[in-house]
C-alpha cells in the first residue's frame, strides 16, 4: 500500500489515577475504542468518532477526548480534509459517504440577521400577562371566505375550508425514516409532538405499528422509492408528504443498504429482509410540474381529500419557481429544506457543495408566492440547519410559516453530532438498528428532552415577538421589517428583503 | 342494494365519479360499469374491495388503479400513462395500450395489456411476502423497461410481430425480480446492471398462469405463446450499488 494510513482524527487519554477500571467505557463504545489489558484500559484512539459515549458514560471522568492536532504540513488550501478525501478515493475509487449536516466552513446567514425590539414607541408586549398567539395553521387557505346571517342572527361559513393541521407550536420535527434512526427514536419524538401538539414526520421508510398511536400527529411521506406505502400508510397519517429532494443531497435519490433492512425494517417498509432499498434520483411518475400536480391530486384522491398533502424540496436557486408551480398543484404546504440540513448518509461531495442556505430561500419563495397572488394559499415550512428559537423566528419573519427541526431533535435525545450514522452503530442508540444499541436510547425519557426543546424554544418564541411588539405569530410571518442584516452584502439582502442595521 | 351499477361519466370530474365508485362498493355492489370515460384520471384510486368488478368503457385517465387494493378493473379502451400505479393488489386488464409508467412502483396484484405500453414500463415494481407484482404486455415496451426493477415479475410479449422492446436502457439498475421477453433483446441494449439468462423450466412454470390469464382475456392460445423462444434479464447483482461508497 503506497499511501499507507491516515492519522487519527482524535486522540483519546485515560487519566489513569482516576479509572477505577470499570469496564463502561468497553460496553459503551460500540465502535470498539476500548479494551482491557494488563490491568489498564487501553483506547485505540484511530476507531474513535468523537461520538462522546465513553466521556458521558464514565463515572470517574477519565476520559479525554481532544481533536488531534493537524500534523500534516499546515496549508491554506490543502487542508487535512482535503488530503485525507484524496487519499480515501486515491485506495478506493469510490463516493465518500459521509453522515449528518453539511461541514463546510460557509457562514451562517442567520447570525448575520438579528431581531428588532421597540423601545417606547409600539410598546413591547409581555408574554407573561398579555395573550400571545403562536398556534398556527398549515394548509391550504381559501382567496377569500364567504359568510351568511342565519335565521337566528349568527353567520354562516359558507365557504368549505380545506383539511389543516393545527399546530400548538411552529416548531415540527422533519422526516427520518425507520431505517435510518431506531424505533426508539421515532418513537420518543411521536410522544414528544404528541404532548407538544405538533407533528413528525415519517419519513420515507413506512410507518411501524408501533407508531399507530401517534398516527394523529405524523406526517406520513411518499418518497421515489415508494417504501410502505399503500393506502393504508396514506389514510394513517395526519398529512402527506412528498419528498422530491432534500436539502442534504438535492438532486439524488436515497440508498438503505440490505444491510440495516433487518425483519422489522423490512416489514415497515414492505421489501425483503436485507434487501437495498433504492430510492431512485426522481419519482418515475414526476417528470415535470403537472405530473408533480397530478401525484399531488392522485394522493387526495386515495384520501378522499381529507388529507394536506406537502411537497418538500431541496433549497435549490429556482426554488422559488418551483414552488409557484406547486402552489398552483393542489398542495397545501411546501417544504424547503436548506443546504445545512442533515442526513444519515449523503455523498459528502452533495452534503457540503450541493443546494443553498435556507434563509436565502424561504425568503425568495416567500417574495415570489407574494408577487403571484398566491401567498396567503399554501404554507411554507423552512428546514435544514434551525439550530435554536433565534434561527426559528428569523424563519418565520423571512416568511415560513413553521420550521421542521430534525439534528436539533436528535441533539435533545442525546446525539453529539459526530457524523457516523451512515456506519449504523449510533452509540446513543438513534442512528442504529441495534437491538443492543437501540434499548440504550428510553423513549420515555427522549420524549421528555425533545418536548422539552420544543416548549423552550415556544417560550423565547414569544418572547421575542413580544419584544418586537408582536402578540400573533400571523403578524411575524414575512414580517422583514423586524429584522436587520448585520454585515451582509447588498446583494444578499435584496434576496432576503431586508434592510441593513442601521437603516 | 343492487349489486350491480352501470355510471355514465359523460361530463363527470373524476372526484365525483370516485366519489360514486366508492360509495357503491361500499354499499356491497360488486359489478360496476362505468360508461363513457374519457381522460378523467384517478378511477379507483385508494379503492379496496376485492370481489368488485369494474368494466370502464372508454379511455381512462393516467394513474388508473393506483393505490388499488383489491378490484379487477377491465378496460376496454387505450389508458394514459402510470395504470397500476403502486397498487397493492387487485387486476387491471386493457384491451388497449398504455402511456408511460405503466405499473410503476407496483407493490402487488396484476396488470395486463393487450397491446403496447410507454416508455418506463414496470420500473421499479417491487414485492413484499406474499405480494408480487406482475405485468404482463402483449406488444411491446419503450426505453427504460423495467428500470430500477426491485422484485415481480415483468413479461413483454411483442405479439404485434415486432421484438418486444428495441429501445436502450432494458432493466438499469435491477436489483430484484425478473424480466421476461418473449424473442430476444439486443445485449446492447441491456441496463447497467442487467444481465442476459436463458430461461429454466422453472421460469416457465412460473409464468404459466399469467399468460394462461393473458390469453383468456384477451383470446390467444397459451400455449402457442409458451412454445415460443424467451429471454429473461435479471440482476447481474443482487446489491447493484453495493460497491460505490466508501466511508469519510
Ligand atoms: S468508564 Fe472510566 S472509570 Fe470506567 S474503565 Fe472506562 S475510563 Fe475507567
Ligand atoms: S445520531 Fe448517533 S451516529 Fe449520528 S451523529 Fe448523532 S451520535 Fe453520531
Amino acid at each position: 500500500m503506497t499511501i499507507g494510513s491516515v492519522p487519527p482524527k482524535y486522540k483519546i487519554a485515560i487519566d489513569r489515577d482516576q479509572c477505577m477500571l470499570c469496564e463502561r467505557c468497553i460496553d459503551n463504545c460500540s465502535y470498539g475504542v476500548f479494551r482491557k489489558e494488563d490491568q489498564k484500559i487501553i483506547a485505540d484512539s484511530r476507531k474513535c468518532t468523537a461520538c462522546h459515549r465513553c466521556i458521558a458514560m464514565c463515572p470517574r471522568d477519565a476520559i479525554n477526548l481532544h481533536e488531534k492536532p493537524n500534523d500534516y504540513r499546515s496549508h491554506p488550501v490543502w487542508t487535512r480534509e482535503t488530503r485525507e478525501a484524496i487519499y480515501n478515493q486515491a485506495k478506493s475509487g469510490k463516493i465518500i459517504l459521509s453522515g449528518m449536516g453539511n461541514a463546510g466552513d460557509y457562514p451562517i446567514i442567520f447570525d448575520k440577521l438579528v431581531l428588532d425590539a421597540c423601545q417606547v414607541t409600539n410598546p413591547s408586549i409581555d408574554p407573561l400577562r398579555e395573550p400571545m398567539e403562536i398556534r398556527t395553521y398549515i394548509g391550504k387557505k381559501p382567496r377569500q371566505v364567504e359568510v351568511s346571517k342565519n335565521s337566528s342572527g349568527d353567520y354562516d361559513l359558507n365557504t368549505e375550508l380545506a383539511p389543516n393541521l393545527k399546530l400548538d407550536t411552529p416548531v415540527m420535527i422533519g422526516h427520518m425514516s425507520y431505517g435510518a434512526i431506531s424505533l426508539n427514536a421515532q418513537l420518543a419524538m411521536a410522544k414528544a409532538v404528541h404532548e407538544v401538539g405538533t407533528y413528525m414526520g415519517t419519513g420515507e421508510g413506512g410507518l411501524h405499528k408501533s407508531l399507530f398511536p401517534y398516527q394523529d400527529r405524523m406526517i406520513v411521506q411518499i418518497a421515489s422509492g415508494r417504501f410502505g406505502v399503500d393506502v393504508d400508510y396514506l389514510e394513517r397519517g395526519a398529512a402527506i408528504e412528498i419528498k422530491i429532494g432534500q436539502g442534504a443531497k438535492p438532486g439524488i435519490g436515497g440508498h438503505l443498504p440490505g444491510e440495516k433492512v433487518s425483519e422489522e425494517v423490512s416489514k415497515t417498509r414492505m421489501i425483503p429482509i436485507h434487501s437495498d432499498a433504492i430510492s431512485p434520483a426522481p419519482h418515475h411518475d414526476i417528470y415535470s410540474i403537472e405530473d408533480l400536480a397530478q401525484l399531488v391530486r392522485s394522493l387526495k384522491e386515495a384520501t378522499e381529500w381529507k388529507k394536506p398533502v406537502f411537497v418538500k424540496i431541496a433549497a435549490v436557486h429556482n426554488a422559488p419557481a418551483i414552488a409557484a408551480g406547486i402552489a398552483r398543484s393542489s398542495a397545501d404546504a411546501v417544504v424547503i429544506d436548506g443546504f445545512k440540513g442533515g442526513t444519515g448518509a449523503a455523498p459528502r461531495v452533495f452534503r457540503d457543495n450541493v443546494g443553498i442556505p435556507i434563509e436565502a430561500a424561504v425568503a425568495a419563495v416567500d417574495s415570489k408566492l407574494r408577487s403571484q397572488g398566491v401567498r396567503n394559499e399554501i404554507s411554507i415550512i423552512a428546514s435544514g440547519g434551525i439550530r435554536n428559537s433565534a434561527d426559528l423566528t428569523k424563519s418565520i419573519a423571512l416568511g415560513a410559516d413553521a420550521v421542521y427541526i430534525g439534528t436539533a431533535a436528535l441533539v435533545a435525545m442525546g446525539c453529539r453530532v459526530c457524523g457516523s450514522c451512515y456506519r449504523g452503530l449510533c452509540p446513543w442508540g438513534i442512528a442504529t438498528q441495534r437491538p443492543e444499541l437501540v434499548k440504550r436510547l428510553n423513549p420515555d425519557e427522549a420524549s421528555k428532552n425533545v418536548a422539552n426543546l420544543i416548549k423552550g424554544w415556544t417560550l423565547e418564541l414569544s418572547e421575542l415577538m413580544g419584544a418586537a411588539g408582536i402578540n400573533s405569530i400571523e403578524s411575524l410571518r414575512g414580517n422583514r421589517d423586524r429584522l436587520r442584516g448585520y454585515m451582509l452584502d447588498e446583494g444578499l439582502m435584496n434576496v432576503l428583503d431586508v434592510k441593513t442595521v442601521g437603516a | 342494494m343492487a349489486e350491480e351499477m352501470t355510471i355514465d361519466a359523460k361530463n363527470l370530474h373524476y372526484t365525483p365519479l370516485n366519489r360514486m365508485l366508492r360509495k357503491a362498493v361500499s354499499e356491497g355492489t360488486t359489478e360496476i360499469v362505468i360508461n363513457n370515460v374519457l381522460g378523467q384520471r384517478f378511477i379507483g384510486d385508494g379503492l379496496r374491495g376485492d370481489n368488485v368488478n369494474i368494466t370502464i368503457n372508454g379511455l381512462p385517465g393516467g394513474d388508473l388503479a393506483m393505490f388499488m387494493n383489491g378490484p379487477t378493473v377491465t378496460v376496454n379502451g387505450n389508458c394514459d400513462h402510470a395504470p397500476g400505479n403502486t397498487m397493492n393488489s387487485g387486476r387491471v386488464i386493457i384491451h388497449g395500450s398504455t402511456g408511460d409508467a405503466t405499473a410503476h412502483s407496483m407493490r402487488g396484484g396484476e396488470v395486463y395489456v393487450r397491446d403496447n405500453i410507454g416508455y418506463r414500463g414496470g420500473i421499479h415494481m417491487k414485492e413484499y411476502q406474499e405480494k408480487r407484482p406482475v405485468l404482463v404486455v402483449g406488444g411491446c415496451g419503450r426505453a427504460f423497461l423495467g428500470e430500477d426493477l426491485a422484485g415481480g415479475l415483468l413479461i413483454v410479449l411483442g405479439l404485434c410481430g415486432e421484438c418486444p422492446v428495441d429501445e436502450r436502457g432494458v432493466g438499469s439498475g435491477i436489483h430484484g425480480g425478473k424480466i421476461i421477453l418473449r424473442g430476444d433483446v439486443d445485449e446492447l441494449k441491456l441496463g447497467i446492471g442487467a444481465k442476459k439468462e436463458d430461461l429454466t423450466q422453472e421460469d416457465i412454470d412460473d409464468m404459466r398462469p399469467f399468460i394462461e390469464n393473458f390469453a383468456k382475456y384477451f383470446d390467444y392460445n397459451a400455449d402457442e405463446i409458451l412454445n415460443s423462444k424467451f429471454v429473461k434479464i435479471v440482476p447481474s447483482s443482487a446489491r447493484p450499488f453495493a460497491n460505490k461508497y466508501c466511508w469519510e
